[in-house]
């Protein structure tokens, strides 16, 4: 047994300051949402709730809110959809070119955005498609699909095979299988992978502003209205988001940890 | 999130692939991989085949035609060389950077956190904490924190830890500074990933032996974290050398800042020099997939999922 240990409250002082580091600019938009403003959002001038109770005023804000919202889930519900497919097949079945495919799965993930942002759009310049909503779509939906199936990919190998040959012994037919045992099993890796999909896509700038054409998105948004000042409307939008996100996070985990807790004790 | 997926996550518990029915197999893989096909792989043909074209004769603006112009990329390079040296340099310490304030967190978390699995899930949600605020907004709080009329500037300025004509924003190292914070979260988690399933009685056996705290972290801690150095260094590299967001001048960044990033889209979107913007991406993505191979090398390619 070690006596003194430095390390016993070096690690817990280091991680406080580590974790106000990383929660210094959240402090900061949240904050400066409440900015009584003129003209410009960087000097404190007061505390308002003006900024939250009429976000919309704002030219643009909520018009940019709305698409990102709207390409979100659209792109979210076809990248998990075939996301899920491929994490299936990968986990329970055998084929062909294995590596090849693991490669091709893991390349968008490791491609950087500029990349992936110039090839897609040079590739829409050589067809002549015109950018837009549908170019965002496209190229959310490819950069999400590999997260989507790591999520997944996770989930369906800790599921029990044994589940479906009991469903299968018992007359139900393949659709019913996947219906009645697989999909339910499968939902919450299902869940967490659109959650996931949701956020990128949301959050995402480099590769939307190749695409966007004259489109907006909340991120493009703001990178516009940088140059003046990003707006206090952004920041109330921003950390409504932000609220939003971590509550969700927090009560998964504590009714996870609860759930957890229950089973240990042998209920 | 599932970068923590990254880290060889998944991997253990799983059950060798059981079917073999190729076809079904084949209908559930097709959709999504011609999806990639088409809006992954063919957009990094399409960047090659740009690369090489050459000017319309009608020297109209961003009108290009087919072409073999190797010569693009001596013109990128030759043009470009401290834009791409400056790229690597950046994410090479940021990388470190985000290494070196990395490791004692997810230490902590991982570790001494073990047997409180609540806290320990708190706080890895913090760690992930940034990435629920905009990137963008998170990134132009730290412009304003620092900015010259701000109050760290000033109070810098009047205990003399900075010279009365030097600034923060714009510097080199407030770009390096926000690229570092931005992708923290990329170390963290697969680094926490390795350290969660470390076997302290290896350390305990080390310790016993007479091996100093130094040394048990150097020939037994390091080297069994190594796969989660190496994926969190990956992941981090890889989109910091390809950002721009930082280092334009609305945000970190200042004249003398720019990087690949924002050469590929000011060459892109404004000047419409499409072919000097798809060689630099070229060659991005070159250094990029040298980098993977390395690590599939190392790992094989079912651990990259």
């Amino acid at each position: 047994m070690k006596r003194f240990s430095l390390g016993k409250w070096a690690l817990p002082v280091y991680s406080t300051i580590a974790f106000v580091y990383l929660l210094i600019p959240i402090a900061y938009t949240f904050v400066f949402s409440f900015n009584n403003t003129f003209k410009s959002n960087i000097s404190w001038r007061g505390f308002t709730f003006d900024n939250w109770l009429h976000v919309c005023d704002q030219q643009g804000v909520c018009e940019a809110f709305g698409s990102s919202l709207v390409i979100g889930v659209i792109s979210t519900v076809i990248a998990t959809a075939m996301g899920t497919a491929i994490a299936i097949a990968i986990v329970r079945y055998r084929f062909k070119l294995r590596s090849i495919v693991n490669l091709l799965l893991f390349l968008p993930m490791a491609t950087p955005e500029v990349v992936l942002g110039a090839g897609l759009a040079s590739q829409f310049l050589s067809m002549g498609v015109d950018k837009g909503m549908t170019t965002i779509i496209i190229a959310h939906v490819m950069f999400c699909l590999s997260f989507v199936v790591v999520t997944v990919k996770a989930r369906v190998a800790s599921l029990d095979p044994a589940l479906e040959e009991a469903g299968r012994d018992l007359y139900a037919s393949p659709a019913q299988v996947f219906w009645k045992i697989t999909f339910p099993l499968l939902l919450p890796g299902i869940m967490a992978a659109a959650l996931l999909s949701f956020a990128l896509s949301f959050d995402d700038f480099i590769i939307t502003n190749f695409n966007a054409g004259p489109a907006t998105t909340f991120p493009k948004y703001v990178y516009t209205a940088a140059s003046k000042g990003v707006p206090a409307e952004a920041n109330v939008i921003g950390s409504a988001v932000f609220l939003f996100a971590i509550l969700l996070v927090v009560t998964v985990q504590v009714r996870g940890a609860r759930k957890a807790k229950r089973l240990a004790a042998g209920n | 999130m599932a970068f923590a997926a990254f880290g060889h996550g998944g991997g253990g518990q799983q059950s060798s692939p059981t079917k073999s029915n190729a076809k079904v197999a084949f209908f559930l893989l097709l959709p999504g991989l011609a999806y990639l096909g088409l809006f992954f792989l063919t957009p990094l043909i399409s960047l090659v085949i740009t690369s090489l074209e050459a000017p319309d004769p009608t020297g109209d603006i961003g009108v290009y035609q087919y072409g073999f112009e190797v010569g693009n990329y001596w013109y990128a390079i030759q043009t470009f060389w401290p834009h791409i040296a400056r790229s690597f340099a950046y994410a090479f310490i940021a990388t470190i950077a985000a290494l070196v304030i990395s490791y004692p967190l997810a230490y902590f978390i991982g570790v001494r956190l073990r047997t409180r699995p609540l806290l320990q899930g708190l706080l890895l949600t913090l760690v992930i904490a940034p990435f629920f605020i905009s990137f963008l907004l998170r990134t132009f709080a730290w412009r304003q924190i620092f900015s010259s009329d701000g109050v760290v500037v000033q109070f810098m300025h009047a205990t003399g830890l900075l010279a009365q004509n030097q600034y923060i924003a714009g510097t080199d190292f407030m770009v390096i500074f926000g690229l570092t914070y931005n992708f923290i979260p990329f170390m963290t988690l697969p680094l926490f990933t390795t350290l969660e399933r470390l076997d302290i009685r290896l350390l305990e056996a080390s310790s016993d032996l007479y091996a100093s705290p130094a040394i048990t972290f150097r020939k037994v801690t390091l080297p069994i974290t190594m796969p989660g150095i190496i994926s969190g260094t990956l992941l981090t590299f890889i989109p910091i050398a390809g950002d721009f967001v930082n280092a334009s001048p609305e945000f970190l960044g200042g004249p003398k800042t720019a990087m690949i990033g924002n050469v590929v889209q000011s060459s892109f979107l404004e000047t419409q020099d499409y072919p000097t913007a798809s060689a630099l991406s070229v060659m991005l993505m070159t250094v990029i997939l040298i980098l993977v191979s390395v690590y599939v090398k190392k790992s094989g390619t079912e651990d990259l999922l």
